[in-house]
């Protein structure tokens, strides 16, 4: 019983890094394939280590690997908002089909206009950040 | 029983399959951003990997070794997205 538990979340666990692998090669632009993986990535690893707790059922496997978790669970959206953010300070094409852009004009040549209204911790990344021109 | 079959089954080629996946877009990339989105992929599943081979094989110590691997990958892909930021400037 318990074995088939664990092939059930592990089965669902690698079925989700297999749809963010998926998503990866599929998707138009960088923005889509950062949010598969963010999400995707993050709740296959998630299970994956859930079912090896569930498996072992020690006290010191089950904490590291619910530390391990956590840690998965708190590292990945930062590394994807890095990612994201560099990648349109970049000058990284938007997908022709993306209705909003709620960044554009707020770097750059545009950002003099609006820079009053931004909040001052937006611009902390000095003169780096202006946005290139895809 | 259905545990070892169903890992070397389903599991196993499924994280494969996503390994080959992302090494497809990790040389198409048309950016260094998304080399850099499949290379956090590479690292999940093969974090994976490594977990599913911990119980496989019934080896309590290989979770370290995923979890070490996974604080590798954060700081790599912190580090990376750093350079592409400072690249303009070097």
């Amino acid at each position: 019983m318990k074995d088939i538990i664990i092939a059930f979340i592990m089965v669902a666990g690698s079925g989700f890094i297999f749809l963010a692998a998926l998503g990866m090669v599929r998707m138009p632009d960088v923005f889509s394939r950062m949010s598969c993986v963010a999400k995707a990535a993050t709740m296959g690893l998630g299970l994956l280590l859930l079912g090896l707790a569930i498996y072992f059922g020690e006290l010191g496997v089950t904490s590291r690997a619910l530390a391990t978790i956590g840690f998965v669970i708190l590292t990945s959206p930062i590394a994807s908002h890095r990612i994201g953010r560099v990648a349109y300070l970049d000058g990284a094409p938007l997908w022709e089909g993306t209705i909003k852009d709620e960044l554009a004009g707020r770097y750059g040549a545009g950002a003099a206009l609006e820079g009053e209204e931004s909040p001052s911790g937006e611009n902390r990344e000095g003169e780096g950040a202006s946005r290139k021109s895809p | 029983m259905i545990l070892q079959l169903v890992t070397s089954y389903v599991v196993f080629p499924l994280l494969a399959g996503a390994l080959v996946l992302a090494f497809i877009r990790l040389m198409r990339g048309p950016s260094l951003a998304d080399r850099i989105i499949a290379f956090d992929l590479i690292a999940a599943s093969s974090a994976g990997i490594i977990v599913v081979t911990a119980v496989t094989t019934g080896e309590s110590v290989l979770l370290d070794a995923a979890s070490i691997w996974a604080v590798i990958a954060f700081l790599s892909v912190i580090a990376f997205a750093w350079f592409i930021e400072a690249r303009g400037r070097l």
